[in-house]
């Protein structure tokens, strides 16, 4: 079985709230090329960009490593922010550390976490406080 | 099942951009981001009173035909920009959620 992938980086600006979903967008698009079907293509974008807008929310961006193998997506995000306290808190349905002008946006709906997980089929989280998060992702191609 | 062009005209909207006039099916009403794009339907149009940039991120992740904002709300420079660059049908309705959705309920039924 091949392991070639095609392996795609991307700088998550924490500066540019407005262009938050753009590193999302273009997965999609080169999924999209690759005949990769609508369903598995609309999964890894949303969970890709719930990352995204997480990195933005609370760690001032970060980076997202994007590794489309022949039967699997692979998705790393990694940041320097403040850490996950409590990670089984923070995957709760509807639980929010988002300040309020976050949520007057329309973010800070505590799903972002439960939407990663309920769009990849593996999703594993490290984190350390003060040092930083790295979540992996895994969506099988169907 | 109707299309964007018949959901202007029956909601009395305002059309910030037209792109493409696409199919209609159903709908969805929701302000959370995070609940659009996991859960609005294929087909629905998006009834919002959000007004931001993100709009426009997370229409195209729903791949909604349409975003209806409502109550009257006006768009952001930043969303109606971004509609226009990336091909989203943005509206506006003085007509809150629910009346738009009742209104293309009828339509669709």
């Amino acid at each position: 079985m091949s392991q070639d992938c095609i392996r795609l980086e991307f700088k998550v600006d924490s500066e540019n709230f407005a262009s938050a979903g753009s590193a999302s967008e273009s997965v999609k698009t080169q999924l999209k090329l690759l005949g990769i079907g609508s369903s598995d293509v609309r999964r890894v974008a949303i969970a890709m960009y719930e990352g995204e807008i997480n990195m933005v929310i609370h760690a001032d961006g970060g980076k997202a490593t994007v590794e489309i193998y022949h039967d699997r997506v692979e998705i790393i995000l990694a940041d320097r922010g403040p850490g996950i306290a409590d990670i089984a808190l923070a995957m709760k349905e509807g639980y929010s550390t988002a300040p309020e002008d976050i949520r007057a946006l329309g973010f800070g709906a505590g799903m972002g976490l439960p939407n990663m997980k309920k769009n990849s089929d593996e999703m594993r989280i490290e984190s350390k406080l003060g040092i930083g998060t790295t979540i992996y992702m895994t969506v099988r191609l169907t | 099942m109707t299309d964007v062009k018949k959901l202007i005209e029956i909601l009395n909207a305002e059309t910030i951009n037209f792109s493409e006039n696409r199919e209609i099916t159903t709908g969805y009403c929701g302000d959370f981001l995070s609940f659009v794009i996991s859960k609005a339907p294929v087909g629905a149009a998006w009834f919002t009173v959000m007004s931001n940039v993100n709009v426009a991120a997370v229409a195209l992740l729903a791949e909604v035909p349409a975003v209806v904002l409502c109550e009257g709300v006006k768009p952001d420079e930043g969303l109606s920009a971004r509609c226009k660059a990336e091909g989203i049908n943005l509206i506006s309705t003085e007509l809150d959620a629910y009346g738009a959705s009742v209104i293309l309920g009828n339509e669709i039924k």
